[in-house]
């Protein structure tokens, strides 16, 4: 029974603590990741969510990205098929990041309508692996197996 | 080849499936036949697996483009070593990979426990089969390499560049050989709980093979650190990725184990606790490989939603539920045969040490798993990001760092003031001097001078216990200071080579306690324009843009910037950083074009230089200097020696010997009373 007890209070020792500084963390650094769609909704219910850090998954529109000549500044539009709204990110942008990728956007929803990135993750289906099943029937997926471009 | 190589798998998979039956059966009846006959099919089941292993290999190198596998993941020009890499690139290969490594292992760890451990053996084995069913079934029906398309292209896709690297080749290999050597551990543990022989004797193999996987998994991830740091260009090593997380937490638990088992070695106690740390590092790794492959959870690494992944969620809910049931029928085997006298003591820091690296495993999970748990619960996706991560782990880090150094030294059972003197006062003395010393040097940064006061510490316990061991034999047996060195290792490789681990291990925090001075800084220069600044020391540095030139190599078309670099007036070297454009035996561009990073490294700094994009005689450039980088490398190549070292098998002939341990190759009539006498 003795032992017992100071395991336990041992085991309070370091869990109490891992167990507060998770909660407190995840309070603090916890980002809302959601679709286009949803973001508009949450900010057509409440526009002061404007002044909450996001993340946003969505696709890159084709052909919208620009770069600000000379600077490195980057303009796109992402949709996730229902809602469609352009970014600017100031800074490096992945090797990733092309037309059509899937991409995740961090940062705020600016008062103009247009998403304020802070970072820029990109990614590709394709990159490490190959399509998933329902795509290998599809000429796209064939076509990028013959070497041509990306699906 | 291709063709034997496929029927090949499909005999596996049934031969895998004979041993798991009869192992099973042959240890539930007693029958010695029956568990031969078991362990026979492992061995087949290796040769079966191995054979289409060579099959899938010879697919590769002739580059039969008709196999889905070999047309998705490599073309005709790219170089041999990179195609015989391609085995494990991609999904369907790591899969036959891991069965690979799984039969390979699986028929060591039977032939060499053939005559020891007999009542174990069986069920080890039929475990073992078992996870061979799985894998191979999963390889067979859900990802099988040896798929043909309808049709045969001209080339394949090829492997994306940032794929073709020395480090991408060998850190896939080293995490699955970790990854793998898990299951061994836990088909042992399933074997004692079955039997409720759950003495020392299932203790030895599992140490073992713990030790061999903890050391795969650490080269293996800081080899996966040094790539994404030198390839993927965002200036750092460690970014909390899901898939970087997934190799961490199998090394926490496993780490964590190998610390307890000293314990219960030594004193029988934590015994309940070890099993379950056994199970849990191998179904962390199973989670580990089941999120690298499922794409479940958001990553940039995240490979494309896979088929494979309710087969992986099926084995890994069956494998949870199976050892909740034999170790919740198995209590009453598994209770202490010694208590926690104090809680100053050696029992005591390492039931913390393990506390710690559980709490932390924890945190990891708990953070990788957020996302989907917070849309569960609250039906919200919330993610977090390293902020979590470095909030939970800094000060869980450094608590773990002061065990590092106490735990070792500090006396069993319970420590006297006097134990405490002898051992402590030196250590503690020098880390505080080291960090008043950085304090008065100007260095800011609350962690960085806690984390550098106790790496001080933990230094100093190190070397003074080598300096103790090291003057004992030149007192006893007169040998020159090189000589005693060697020897006193030799001698007691288990203590001196985790010493070594854990020198490892202060030099990677005083290198993680460096990232709080890195600076970044973003460029824009013309042929012949140049960029000042001061590096985190205070050397002033200049930077003279040489221009963009493009040329022509191979497979790619490759653009570079060459940076002159004075330090403080002095030249320093040129910098020189690449964008990568791949092609194919067309010569048609294929991926996206890749980042080749420049680095100028020394023991102090490394300066990081990322050609973003070139745009006429404009280089877009980071500047990024990370202070104390090459420290990670050392440390971890360090941990990997020490490893090695507690590893190295006459060590632990010679120990078994030696009284007063329990012997870990000894049979179990021996080393059962041991257990009791030491108590």
């Amino acid at each position: 029974m003795k032992a017992r007890t100071k395991f336990l209070i041992g085991g309070l020792l370091v869990l109490g603590p891992v167990g507060y500084l998770m909660a407190s963390s995840i309070k603090q650094t916890g980002v809302y990741y959601l679709t286009p769609s949803e973001l508009s909704s949450r900010l057509a219910a409440d526009s002061s969510f404007r002044n909450v850090g996001v993340k946003v998954g969505a696709r890159v529109v084709p052909g919208s990205i620009e770069r600000d000549p000379g600077g490195r500044e980057y303009a796109f539009r992402v949709t996730d098929g229902a809602k469609t709204f352009p970014v600017v990110y100031r800074g490096i942008a992945p090797d990733t990041f092309t037309d059509s990728v899937d991409v995740v956007v961090e940062g705020r929803m600016g008062r103009d309508g247009t998403f304020r990135a802070t970072t820029l993750l990109a990614k590709c289906a394709s990159r490490y692996e190959s399509a998933p099943e329902k795509y290998r029937s599809t000429p796209g997926y064939k076509a990028g197996l013959a070497g041509s471009s990306r699906a | 080849m291709i063709l034997v190589g496929e029927l090949a798998l499909w005999v596996g998979l049934l031969m895998a499936a004979w041993a798991c039956t009869v192992s099973f059966a042959g240890g539930a009846l007693q029958r010695d036949d029956l568990i031969a006959s078991g362990r026979r099919a492992i061995y087949t089941t290796f040769a079966m697996v191995l054979t289409a292993s060579i099959g899938l290999w010879t697919a590769l190198l002739t580059r039969d483009f008709s196999l889905e596998y070999v047309a998705g993941h490599i073309s005709a020009n790219m170089p041999n070593v990179y195609v015989f890499t391609a085995f494990w690139s991609g999904q369907a290969g790591s899969m036959l990979f891991w069965a690979l490594i799984l039969s390979f292992y699986s028929a060591i760890a039977v032939y060499a426990n053939r005559e020891r451990n007999r009542s174990l053996v069986p069920y080890a084995a039929g475990t073992l089969g078992a996870i061979l069913v799985f894998f191979l079934a999963t390889t067979c029906f859900k990802a099988n390499p040896f798929t043909r398309l309808d049709w045969t292209p001209m080339d394949g896709r090829g492997m994306n560049p940032q794929l073709q690297n020395p480090g991408m080749a060998i850190h896939p290999p080293n995490l699955y050989l970790g990854y793998v050597a898990t299951a061994i551990p836990f088909a042992f543990a399933i074997a004692a709980l079955v039997t409720r022989r759950l003495d020392a004797d299932w203790l030895g193999v599992v140490r073992r093979w713990s030790l061999l996987s903890w050391f795969f998994l650490t080269i293996g991830i800081v080899l996966g650190m040094w790539w994404a740091y030198v390839e993927l260009g965002w200036g750092g090593y460690w970014a909390w990725d899901p898939v970087e997380n997934a190799s961490f937490l199998p090394w926490l638990t496993g780490t964590a184990f190998l610390h307890s088992i000293m314990i219960q070695e030594k004193r029988g106690m934590l015994r309940k606790w070890n099993v379950v740390l056994v199970v849990v590092t191998f179904l962390l790794s199973i989670f580990g490989t089941f999120i690298t492959r499922s794409g479940v959870i958001e990553s940039v690494h995240s490979f494309a939603q896979s088929p494979v992944g309710s087969w992986f969620s099926a084995f890994f809910f069956i494998a949870t539920g199976t050892t909740i049931y034999l170790v919740a029928t198995r209590l009453k085997n598994l209770e202490a045969k010694a208590e926690l006298e104090s809680m100053v003591s050696r029992e005591a820091a390492f039931l913390y040490n393990n506390l710690v690296l559980v709490g932390i495993a924890f945190a990891v999970l708990w953070g990788t798993l957020f996302p989907i748990l917070s849309e569960w619960v609250r039906a919200e996706k919330i993610t977090v990001g390293p902020p979590f991560f470095n909030a939970v782990n800094r000060p869980l880090g450094l608590l773990l760092l002061a065990l590092t150094g106490i735990g070792p030294l500090i006396a069993w059972r319970k420590a006297s003031t006097a134990n405490l003197k002898r051992q402590f006062v030196v250590p503690a003395a020098t880390g505080l001097a080291l960090g008043v010393l950085l304090f008065a040097l100007g260095m800011g940064g609350g962690y960085a001078l806690v984390t550098y006061t106790l790496a001080g510490f933990v230094a100093a316990t190190i070397l003074q216990e080598f300096y103790k061991g090291v003057s004992a034999r030149r007192a006893i047996h007169g040998e020159s200071i090189p000589v005693g060195f060697v020897r006193l290792v030799a001698r007691n490789r288990r203590r001196y080579g985790g010493y070594i681990v854990h020198a490892g291990i202060v030099m990677l925090f005083a290198a993680f306690a460096g990232l709080a001075f890195k600076t970044e800084h973003d460029v824009t220069l013309r042929t012949g324009q140049q960029f000042e600044t001061n590096d985190p020391y205070g050397h002033h540095w200049r930077f003279v843009s040489q221009g963009a030139s493009t040329d022509r190599r191979a497979n790619r078309m490759v653009t570079s910037v060459a940076l002159e670099t004075f330090r403080d007036g002095k030249p320093a070297g040129f910098i020189t950083s690449e964008k990568r454009q791949y092609f194919d035996s067309a010569d048609r561009p294929t991926f996206e074009p890749s980042t080749e990073v420049g680095i100028r490294s020394t023991a102090k700094l490394d300066t990081y230089v990322v050609l973003a994009g070139v745009r006429g005689d404009v280089a877009e450039l980071r500047v990024t200097f990370n202070p104390l980088v090459v420290w990670v490398w050392i440390g971890g190549a360090l941990m990997a020696i020490g490893g090695l070292i507690v590893m190295w098998p006459q060590a632990e002939r010679r120990r078994a010997t030696q009284a007063g341990y329990v012997s870990v190759l000894a049979p179990a009539r021996v080393a059962a009373p041991a257990v009791g006498a030491s108590v």
